[in-house]
C-alpha cells in the first residue's frame, strides 16, 4: 500500500503446488488457498488444539459435569414456577392452607442456591482450564520460535514472531475465556429447554421447536458472511500492527526527515480500511443479533396463540403457559450470544492456523536427537581454573547457498586449534558465510563443519554454544542492567567475572562513569548507549562465555579508535590459547591473525601469514596499501 | 474520580451526538414494547383465558408478534447505531494516538517499550470501542428497563414491586465491592500483558545474540517467569469474575423465589388475579438479564477506565520538543550553525555535555572527534532537535533552532546514522523520504557519490521493497542508502554521524571522494570515528567528557594535543612491526 513498486514475494506465483509445499507458515501470505488446503488446515489446527487440551482431560470432566448441574438447576426455575402456580395456589384458594406452596418455594430457594455455588465452581474450573492452556501455549511456542533458524527468522522477520505471540494468542484466549463458555452453557440450556418443552406439553412443544428452521436458515447465511467479513478485519488489524511497530521503531529517521504526515497518511489509510472492515462486522452482527431475537419474540406470540387455545380446551394449565412463556425467552438467548461468540471462534481459527503452521516448520539447524555432548578431541572435562583451550575448526568441500545464489563452492580449511584467522576479502566475498558456518547459524548446502572432528550438527546446542561464540557488528542488549547484559555471556558468572570481563575489554572506562555503573538501566534495545559502547558490551558478553572458538564478525567497525586497540590488546592475550576466525574491513585487526585467508567469490585464493602475503604482491598487499593510505 | 479517564474521551463522542440521541430515542422504544408484552400475557390470561372465549386470543397474540417485531427492529438500529457510533471513536481515538506519538522525541521512544505502545493503540483502544459499543448502551438500557419494569410493576401489586425493588440493594454493594477489587486485577493484567509483549518482542530482535550464546534456555526462563506472572494475575481475575457472577446471578432467582412465595399468598387472598401474577413473573424475566449481564458491563467499564487511563498516560506526556508558539520558517538558509555556551543532560542526570561554543562557517565542514561515550552523537543530534538543548542555545544563521518551526528546520538538515533506519516501502520511496520532488537525476547523483548504484541491481530495481517486510540488505548497503538519501535533499546543513562504519575500505574510498565535491557549500557536521573520514574535514572539534577540549586543523592538533594523538593515530610501530 506504501509502496508503488512490487514486494519481493509477489514474483513467486505458485501454481497448484503438492500439500507438502504448504506445510509450516507457507499458507500465511497465500491469497487464494487450494481447495484441499482448507480442510488440511483444519486438521493441523484441531490436532494442536486437542493436545493442548489433553492434558485437562480431568479438569475438563469434571468442569463437564459441573455445567450440566448448573444448568439443569438453572432450567428447573421456571418448573417451579409453573408447580407453584399450578400445584400451590389451588390449595390457598381452596383454603387448605400455604403448605404446599411453602414447599415449593423452599425447594426454589435451595435450587438456586445449588446452582449458585455450581456456578462459581464451573467458573473457576473452566478459568483455570483456559490459562492452563494458555501458559502452556505461551511456553511452546516461545521455545519453539527460540529453536528455529536465523534463516528462518530472516525470512518471517520479528514483526510476525511478535504478532503471533501476542494478538493470536490473544485471540485465542478470548474464545477460552469467553466464547467457550457462552457456547457450552449455550448448546446445553437448548437442549435441556427443548427437552423440557416437550416434556411439559408435546403438541406446543413441538409448535415451539418448529420454529427452528428458521434460526438455523439464519445462521447458516450469518456463517457465511462472518468468515469473510471477519477475516477481513483479522487482516487489516495486522496491517495496522506492521505500520505501527515499524514507523515508531524507526522514530529518529521519522523526524529526521520529516515523515511524520506521509506516516500518519499510511496510518489513517490502515486505520480505516481497519475501520470499515469493523462497520462490516459490525452490521453483520446488527442484523443476526436481533433478527434470532425477532424469530424468539414471534415464538412467544405463537406460544400465546396455541397455549391460550389449549388452556381454554382444558388441554393445559395456565401454569405451563407461564413456564413455556420464560423457557422460551430463554431458548433464543444463546442463540443471540452465538455472533459474538462465532467472532471469536473465527479469530481463534484462524489463530490456530497460523500457530499450528509456525509449530510444524522444522529448524533447518536442528539440535541432533543424540547429541555428543563434549567435544571429541577433549575427552577430558579442562580444571575449571585453566582457560579451556582452542578447538580445531575445519571445513570439508562446503557448499552454500542462499535461495539459489552459490556463495562457497566446496571449501576446504583447517583451522588448527590455537590459531587466529583472519579472512579478508571485497563484500559479498563469502566471508561472513563462513563465519555463520563455523557458528552454525546455518547447514552447508552440502560438505560438513568440524569441531574436534565433530560434525556441528551432531554436537547439541549447548555443547556447540558454550565452545563457539560469534560476536557480530549488531550487538543487540536486552533491557536490564548493563551487567544483566553482560551476565547473558555466562549467566552463572560472579559479579567480579564479570566485571574482569568488562576490565579486559576496556568497557569499564565508560562503564563506571554511568549513573549507576554496571546497574545503569540500557533502556530499549540498548539506546542508553552509543553503538560504540553497546559494541564494547557484546564484546565483555563474549569474553565472559570464554569459548573455545570465537568468530568476530566486523565486531569492532563501529569501535573508536582507542576502543578498538584496547579491544585488540586484549584480543592478542585472550586468542593467545584459543581459535578464532576474524572478519573485518579494516586491516589493523587482522594484524593480530596468525593467518590471512583472501577469499574471492567464494575462494580461498592466498593464504599465508600476514606478513608473508604482505610481500608477496598479491590480494592483499593490494587491500593493505589500500587501508594505509586510508589513515591519513 | 477514575471514571473521569472515560469522561475524558467525551471530545470523541461529540460527532456523534446525533447518533447517541438516536441510539437512546431507539432504546427506549424497543424497551417501551418488550415491557408491553408481559402486559399484553396478563389481558390474555385474565380474559379470553379466563372467560374461555377463543375469538379475543388471536387479537392479542397478534398485538404480542407486532410489539416483538418492533422491539427486533428497534435493537437492529441500536445495534446497529452504536457499532457505528463506537468505530468510529476508536478510529479517531487511534489516530490521534499515532499522531500523538509521531510527535514525542526520539527520548520519548527510548524510554517507552514499544510492546507498552502497542498494547495501548490496540489492545486498550479496542476495550474502549468494546464498552462504547456494548457497555454503555447495555448499562442505559438496563437502567431503562429497570426503571419502567418496576412502575409497571408498583402498579400491578405495590408489595412485590417493593420486594423486586430491595433486590437492588445488595446488586448495587456487591457491584461496588467488585468494581474495586476487579479495577487493581484488571490493570495488573493488561500491565503484565505488555511487559511479556516487550519481552517476546526483544527476543524476536535480539534472536542473533540469543543463538550466538546458546541463550534459548535462558530467555525461555526468562518468558516463563514472565508468563507465569501474567498466569496467576489472569487467575486472581477468573476467581474474582466468577464470585461476582455467581453472586450476581443468585439474585433475580431469589427474588424470583420470594415473588412465588408473596404472589401466591396474594392471589390466595384474592390481592391479585392469577394473571396479575403471571404477568409479574413475566415482568420479572425482563430483569433477569439486565441484572445477569450487569457484572458483565461492570467488568468491562472496569477494563475500559484502566484501558483509557493508559492511554492517557501517553496522550498526557508533552511533547518535548515541538513548535514554540510564534514558531518562524526559514525559508533559506545560509547555513551558519552557532553553538553558544551549549550543555546537556539526560532529565536529572549528569551532565553530557558541558559548555560547548562552537561557530561553523556557512559551507564549512567540522569533524567531533572523542572517544566513546564523549557526547559526539549528543551534540549532533541537537542541530535538528532530535534533543533540545538544557543549556545555552543553537541557532541557525542566527535563529535559536527552538524558535524555528521544526519542518522548516529539518527541512534545511540532513542527516544520516550509523545505525541506518529503512521502512518498508519501496528503495526510491525511501530516498525521496525527506525530498519527495526531487528529480530522477538528483536521485541517480545521490546514489552514485553514495556508491549506492547497487540499487539497480536489485529485482525490481529502484521499486523493490526493502524494510521489515521487504527484501533485506546487508548493513553496509543500507548505510549507503541512508547516506544518499540525506544528500538527494540537497540540505543547507548535514549532520553525519559515522554513516560509514559498515563499508568496507575501498567502497568507504570511493564514496570520500565523492563526498568531498558534494560537501562543497554545505555546512556539515561530521562525527567521525576513523583518520580516514577526516580527510573530508575542514577543522575538527576534540571532545573529552563533554567539554570541547580543542578545535583546529587535523594536523594542529596532533601536533598540540597529546589526547587527540592518543585518539586518532593508529599505532604505527604495530603496522611496521
Amino acid at each position: 500500500m506504501s509502496s508503488p513498486g512490487p514486494g519481493p514475494g509477489a514474483g513467486g506465483g505458485a501454481t497448484a503446488p503438492a500439500l507438502d509445499a504448504w506445510r509450516g507458515v507457507a499458507a500465511e501470505s497465500a491469497e487464494e488457498l487450494p481447495p484441499g488446503l482448507r480442510s488440511f488446515l483444519r486438521g493441523r489446527s484441531r490436532a494442536l488444539l486437542s493436545s493442548l487440551l489433553a492434558p485437562h482431560r480431568g479438569p475438563f470432566l469434571v468442569g463437564s459435569s459441573l455445567v450440566v448441574a448448573e444448568t439443569a438447576a438453572k432450567l428447573a426455575g421456571p418448573f417451579l414456577v409453573q408447580l407453584g402456580i399450578d400445584r400451590g395456589i389451588p390449595p390457598l384458594l381452596r383454603g387448605e392452607g400455604a403448605t404446599p406452596l411453602l414447599a415449593i418455594v423452599a425447594a426454589f430457594l435451595s435450587v438456586v442456591l445449588a446452582r449458585g455455588l455450581l456456578e462459581y465452581l464451573f467458573l473457576t474450573v473452566s478459568g483455570r482450564i483456559g490459562e492452563d492452556v494458555l501458559l502452556d501455549l505461551r511456553h511452546r511456542l516461545f521455545d519453539h520460535f527460540q529453536r528455529l533458524s536465523l534463516s528462518f527468522h530472516e525470512r518471517y522477520t520479528s514483526g510476525r514472531v511478535i504478532s503471533r505471540l501476542t494478538s493470536d494468542v490473544e485471540a485465542i484466549s478470548e474464545l477460552l475465556g469467553s466464547g467457550l463458555l457462552t457456547v457450552t452453557t449455550g448448546v446445553l440450556s437448548f437442549v435441556g429447554i427443548a427437552t423440557v418443552l416437550v416434556v411439559l406439553d408435546p403438541f406446543l412443544g413441538a409448535v415451539t421447536l418448529a420454529v427452528f428452521p428458521a434460526v438455523i436458515a439464519l445462521t447458516v447465511w450469518f456463517r457465511r458472511r462472518a468468515e469473510v467479513v471477519y477475516r477481513e478485519t483479522r487482516e487489516a488489524v495486522a496491517l495496522v500492527i506492521i505500520h505501527f511497530v515499524e514507523s515508531l521503531g524507526g522514530m529518529r529517521a521519522v523526524q529526521a526527515f520529516r515523515r511524520e504526515p506521509r506516516n500518519q497518511d499510511i496510518f489513517d489509510h490502515v486505520n480505516g480500511r481497519y475501520a470499515r472492515a469493523n462497520l462490516r462486522a459490525n452490521r453483520l452482527g446488527a442484523v443476526f443479533g436481533p433478527g434470532v431475537s425477532g424469530i424468539g419474540r414471534a415464538t412467544v406470540a405463537l406460544v400465546l396463540l396455541v397455549g391460550a387455545h389449549r388452556v381454554v380446551a382444558g388441554d393445559m394449565t395456565v401454569g405451563v403457559l407461564t413456564a413455556f412463556l420464560l423457557y422460551t425467552r430463554r431458548f433464543f438467548e444463546p442463540m443471540q450470544d452465538l455472533s459474538q461468540f462465532y467472532n471469536l471462534f473465527q479469530a481463534a481459527v484462524a489463530a490456530l492456523e497460523k500457530l499450528s503452521g509456525v509449530l510444524e516448520e522444522r529448524p533447518e539447524v536442528a539440535e541432533p536427537l543424540t547429541s555428543v555432548e563434549r567435544g571429541a578431541g577433549s575427552a577430558v572435562t579442562p580444571p575449571a581454573t585453566v582457560r579451556s583451550s582452542g578447538h580445531e575448526v575445519r571445513l570439508e568441500a562446503v557448499r552454500f547457498a542462499y535461495r539459489h545464489d552459490e556463495v562457497l563452492h566446496g571449501l576446504d580449511l583447517i583451522v588448527p586449534a590455537g590459531q587466529t584467522v583472519a579472512l579478508v576479502g571485497a563484500t559479498g566475498a563469502g566471508k561472513s558465510t563462513v563465519a555463520r558456518l563455523i557458528g552454525r547459524f546455518y547447514d552447508p548446502t552440502a560438505g560438513r563443519v568440524l569441531l574436534d572432528g565433530v560434525d556441528l550438527r551432531d554436537l547439541g546446542d549447548e555443547a556447540l554454544r558454550s565452545r563457539v561464540v560469534t560476536v557480530t557488528q549488531e550487538s543487540h542488549l536486552f533491557s536490564g542492567t548493563v551487567a544483566d547484559n553482560i551476565l547473558l555471556g555466562r549467566p552463572d558468572a560472579s559479579r567480579p567475572e564479570m566485571e574482569e570481563a568488562a576490565r579486559l575489554i576496556g568497557a569499564d572506562r565508560f562503564l563506571v562513569s554511568l549513573p549507576d555503573g554496571y546497574d545503569t538501566q540500557v533502556r530499549t534495545r540498548g539506546a542508553r548507549l552509543s553503538a560504540g559502547e553497546r559494541q564494547l558490551v557484546a564484546f565483555a558478553r563474549a569474553f565472559l562465555a570464554d569459548p573455545g572458538v570465537l568468530v568476530l564478525d566486523e565486531a569492532t567497525s563501529s569501535l573508536d579508535l582507542p576502543s578498538e586497540r584496547l579491544v585488540q590488546r586484549a584480543l592478542r592475550v585472550l586468542l593467545a590459547d584459543r581459535t578464532a576466525v576474524i572478519i573485518a574491513h579494516r586491516l589493523s585487526t587482522v594484524e593480530i591473525a596468525d593467518r590471512v585467508l583472501v577469499l574471492v567469490d567464494g575462494r580461498i585464493v592466498e593464504d599465508g601469514r600476514p606478513r608473508d602475503l604482505l610481500g608477496a604482491g598479491g590480494h592483499y598487499h593490494a587491500l593493505h596499501r589500500a587501508w594505509a593510505d586510508s589513515l591519513v | 474520580m477514575r471514571s473521569s479517564a472515560l469522561w475524558r474521551l467525551k471530545p470523541y463522542l461529540r460527532p456523534h451526538y446525533g447518533r447517541l440521541v438516536l441510539m437512546t430515542v431507539v432504546a427506549g422504544a424497543g424497551l417501551g414494547a418488550a415491557t408491553l408484552v408481559p402486559l399484553v400475557v396478563k389481558a390474555l390470561i385474565d380474559g379470553p383465558v379466563a372467560r374461555g372465549e377463543r375469538s379475543g386470543i388471536w387479537l392479542l397474540a397478534l398485538a404480542a408478534l407486532g410489539l416483538g417485531l418492533f422491539e427486533s427492529v428497534a435493537a437492529f438500529l441500536r445495534r446497529y447505531t452504536s457499532g457505528n457510533l463506537a468505530i468510529g471513536l476508536e478510529t479517531s481515538l487511534r489516530s490521534d494516538l499515532y499522531a500523538h506519538l509521531q510527535r514525542q522525541p526520539v527520548a520519548f521512544h527510548d524510554g517507552w517499550q514499544s510492546g507498552q505502545l502497542l498494547s495501548r493503540a490496540l489492545t486498550d483502544v479496542k476495550v474502549i470501542r468494546r464498552f462504547f459499543g456494548f457497555g454503555l448502551v447495555f448499562l442505559v438500557v438496563n437502567l431503562f428497563t429497570f426503571a419502567v419494569v418496576l412502575v409497571l410493576m408498583v402498579r400491578l401489586e405495590p408489595l412485590l414491586a417493593g420486594i423486586t425493588a430491595l433486590s437492588a440493594v445488595p446488586l448495587l454493594a456487591l457491584s461496588r465491592r467488585f468494581e474495586r477489587e476487579y479495577l487493581a486485577v484488571s490493570r495488573q493484567v493488561q500491565d503484565r500483558h505488555g511487559d511479556l509483549a516487550t519481552l517476546v518482542e526483544e527476543s524476536a530482535l535480539g534472536i542473533r545474540v540469543i543463538k550466538a550464546f546458546g541463550r534459548r534456555r535462558l530467555m525461555g526462563r526468562r518468558f516463563g517467569d514472565q508468563a507465569r506472572l501474567l498466569y496467576e494475575s489472569s487467575i486472581r481475575q477468573v476467581r474474582l469474575r466468577a464470585r461476582f457472577w455467581a453472586l450476581i446471578d443468585m439474585i433475580p432467582n431469589l427474588t424470583m423465589a420470594a415473588v412465588l412465595l408473596f404472589g401466591g399468598l396474594a392471589v390466595g387472598r384474592g390481592a391479585l388475579s392469577l394473571g396479575g401474577l403471571v404477568a409479574f413473573v413475566a415482568l420479572l424475566v425482563l430483569l433477569v438479564w439486565p441484572i445477569e449481564s450487569l457484572g458483565e458491563i461492570l467488568a468491562m467499564a472496569e477494563e475500559a477506565t484502566s484501558a483509557a487511563e493508559r492511554v492517557f498516560e501517553v496522550l498526557d506526556t508533552e511533547p518535548g520538543i515541538r513548535d514554540r508558539p510564534g514558531a518562524v520558517v526559514l525559508a533559506e538558509a545560509r547555513g551558519r550553525i552557532r553553538f553558544e555556551g551549549v550543555g546537556f543532560s539526560y532529565g536529572s542526570g549528569a551532565p553530557v555535555l558541558r559548555g560547548i561554543d562552537l561557530d561553523l562557517a556557512p559551507g564549512e565542514t567540522l569533524a567531533l572527534v572523542g572517544m566513546t561515550g564523549a557526547g559526539k552523537t549528543t551534540l549532533a543530534s541537537l542541530v535538528p532537535r532530535l534533543q533540545d538543548v538544557s543549556e545555552g542555545r543553537v541557532t541557525l544563521d542566527g535563529h535559536d533552532v527552538r524558535d524555528l518551526t521544526l519542518a522548516s528546520l529539518r527541512s534545511h538538515v540532513g542527516m544520516a546514522f550509523e545505525d541506518p533506519i529503512l521502512f518498508s516501502a519501496s528503495v526510491r520511496e525511501n530516498l525521496l523520504l525527506g525530498a519527495p520532488h526531487a528529480g530522477d537525476d538528483d536521485i541517480e547523483a545521490a546514489l552514485a557519490t553514495a556508491q549506492a548504484g547497487f540499487v539497480h541491481r536489485l529485482p525490481w530495481g529502484l521499486h523493490t521493497r526493502v524494510g521489515e517486510q521487504g527484501l533485506s540488505l546487508s548493513g553496509g548497503q543500507r548505510q549507503r542508502l541512508a547516506l544518499a538519501r540525506a544528500l538527494v535533499t540537497r540540505p543547507r546543513v548535514l549532520v553525519l554521524d559515522d554513516p560509514l562504519s559498515a563499508l568496507d575500505v575501498h567502497t568507504e574510498a570511493l564514496v570520500e571522494r565523492g563526498l568531498r565535491r558534494e560537501l562543497e557549500g554545505i555546512t556539515t557536521l561530521l562525527v567521525v570515528h576513523r583518520p580516514s573520514t577526516l580527510a573530508l574535514a575542514d577543522r575538527v572539534a576534540f571532545l573529552q567528557d563533554g567539554r570541547i577540549a580543542a578545535v583546529g586543523t587535523h594536523s594542529e592538533l596532533l601536533e598540540r594535543v597529546p589526547a587527540y594523538r592518543d585518539v586518532l593515530s593508529r599505532e604505527v610501530e604495530e603496522l611496521a612491526s
